[in-house]
């Protein structure tokens, strides 16, 4: 049920479509460091992210999680391997806005109102007014903030202002939003909140999801996948497979049950036994 | 706000801060008075000379009696502060884009205006009266110019590179072009800098120009008028003048914070 497989491995239990949402191939990332002292981020990195799944990243500090979002989403680009999302190479998928983005900064614009920071996108890429604004009162209702868009970022909650950033990533309707530690910053209850947010804003949404995330009960609680990383150089330790139902029938009090654990058991054993350096870095909270 | 304090009745508590406000208004009116009354005191009880310190009466008597020349001396002097403000502010807002966008332009620029933040400009004045002649106001207007440009210069470039590096990557992650990144992002994060910048100018616009006409020149400005009449032994009329200066002053960075209210507004930072 919740058994490490191997690297790589193709998705079990998601149909596997024409056009996966991520196809990493081979990828390694090497930044030049001083004196020729490079850092190797990333090394023989393959990964699968089937249209709708929910896929996490987790590992040790500097295992490159966030550098393979990073590439994913061409904000950065490998030096070897190659990306495709929805079968087109990253870039591509960039110019052509297919995936919505969150940051663990929420990085709202803070001399725009909320309204006009989730029409960000859209007014970028040309939609008209009211049509902007309609969508916009659409993801306000989905993020409960309905009574907030007249508000400005500084007079929200940090846990409001990266609600704010999730319905700015989502304003597009993406088939794929990359998420890299968007709730790291918030405490606790707030966490779990938006984290039983997320389940179901993903199902009603159907988009397929990365996210990178420090905390293991977080990415059992969210993935279908749990993709475990191991550090220096970063590559794949190990795929746990979660397989605690499609993300529309995951309530709080899954947060209980014994699959749940079981499943946390398995990604924390993936995580000491796949790397050199056991746990350093990692979160259980 | 006093969110523990017991809450008190609202109509007293909004007559409470009426009479705070406008407190708040009258105290710095309340003390000025009472600086002037204790300056006439001291110079009436004190029998202190006219050349030492006139009376603020006899001032306000100088002022209102030259009030036509010290008008038209303030409009030439204020006219020559705006001048250079606005050649100078243009000028330095360009180079400050252009070497925030090339670096080249950043490692010629920065070098150049380190000298000019230490040339004492006024004293350049003497020199481009030669230059441009003694007869017009070029030569103050370009004074007032090259002061200017270093602080708007300096705040402009460093407002340029605020831009946060998580407003960049969501600025690439949408496909952005150059030209909507800066509308979105660049330059609204620039103006409050900018205009801190072109708050500090104007007062120093208006200093440089009374100061640039202590040098000679056309005898025409509120500078040139201070000299005069503190020469010709006329200390009252020569305080006149200074209240004068004072005015165009106080217009100018009053007319700057109107305008960096209005072109902030709704910018608020976390």
């Amino acid at each position: 049920m919740s058994a490490p497989t191997a690297a790589g491995a193709a998705p079990t239990g998601v149909p596997a479509t024409a056009a996966a949402a991520v196809q990493v191939s081979g990828v390694g990332r090497v930044f030049p460091g001083e004196g020729g002292r490079s850092v190797t981020a990333l090394e023989h990195v393959d990964l699968t992210v089937g249209a709708g799944e929910f896929v996490s990243l987790i590992g040790p500090s500097g295992c490159g999680k966030s550098t393979l979002l990073r590439l994913v989403a061409d904000l950065d680009a490998p030096t070897s391997g190659s990306i495709d999302v929805f079968g087109r190479p990253a870039r591509e998928a960039r110019l052509g806005h297919d995936y919505g983005i969150a940051f663990q900064q929420a990085g709202l614009l803070p001399w725009r109102t909320v309204r006009a920071n989730i029409e960000l996108p859209l007014s970028l890429h040309g939609v008209g007014r009211a049509a902007r604004r309609e969508r916009a009162d659409e993801m306000l209702a989905l993020v409960g903030l309905t009574d907030f868009a007249d508000h400005f970022p500084d007079q929200l909650s940090g846990g409001m202002q990266q609600r704010v950033a999730i319905a700015r990533a989502l304003a597009e309707r993406p088939s794929l939003l990359l998420m890299d530690e968007p709730f790291g910053a918030l405490d606790e209850m707030t966490r779990e909140r938006l984290q039983s947010e997320l389940v179901r804003i993903c199902a009603e949404t159907q988009a397929a999801v990365v996210f990178v995330t420090h905390s293991i009960p977080e990415a059992v609680f969210l993935s279908d996948r749990v993709v475990v990383m191991s550090a220096r150089p970063g590559r794949i330790a190990g795929i746990v497979d979660v397989g605690l139902g499609r993300s529309g029938s995951r309530g709080d009090d899954l947060r209980e049950d014994a699959a749940y654990f079981q499943a946390v058991t398995a990604v924390r054993e993936a995580l000491h036994g796949g790397s050199d350096v056991p746990s350093r870095g990692v979160e259980t909270r | 706000m006093s969110a523990a304090a017991p809450a008190p009745a609202a109509a007293p508590a909004r007559a409470r801060r009426a009479a705070a406000a406008w407190g708040h208004r009258a105290a710095p009116v309340i003390l000025l008075a009472a600086l002037v009354a204790a300056w006439q005191a001291v110079v009436t009880l004190g029998d202190v000379p006219p050349f030492l310190l006139p009376s603020p009466a006899a001032i306000a008597g100088e002022f209102a009696e030259f009030l036509p020349t010290i008008a038209s001396a303030a409009l030439v002097t204020g006219t020559n502060a705006l001048v250079g403000l606005v050649i100078g502010a243009v000028v330095a807002i360009a180079a400050a884009i252009l070497a925030s966008a090339v670096r080249a332009v950043d490692l010629l620029l920065d070098p150049v205006v380190a000298g000019l933040a230490v040339v004492p400009v006024v004293a350049l004045a003497p020199v481009l009266y030669t230059m441009y002649g003694a007869s017009v106001e070029t030569g103050r207007q370009i004074v007032v110019a090259v002061a200017v440009g270093v602080p708007v210069f300096v705040n402009t470039l460093r407002g340029l590179r605020q831009v946060r590096p998580v407003h960049r990557d969501l600025m690439r992650a949408y496909a952005a072009t150059p030209r909507q990144a800066t509308r979105a992002v660049t330059i609204p994060t620039a103006l409050p800098f900018v205009f801190t910048g072109l708050r500090l100018a104007s007062s120093l616009a208006v200093i440089s120009a009374i100061v640039a006409e202590y040098f000679g020149g056309p005898r025409s400005g509120i500078g040139s008028f201070i000299t005069t009449a503190a020469a010709g032994s006329n200390y009252a009329r020569a305080w006149a003048y200074v209240l004068g200066g004072v005015l165009v002053g106080l217009l100018f960075y009053g007319a700057t914070s109107a305008v960096e209210r209005w072109g902030t507004r709704g910018v608020r930072r976390a």
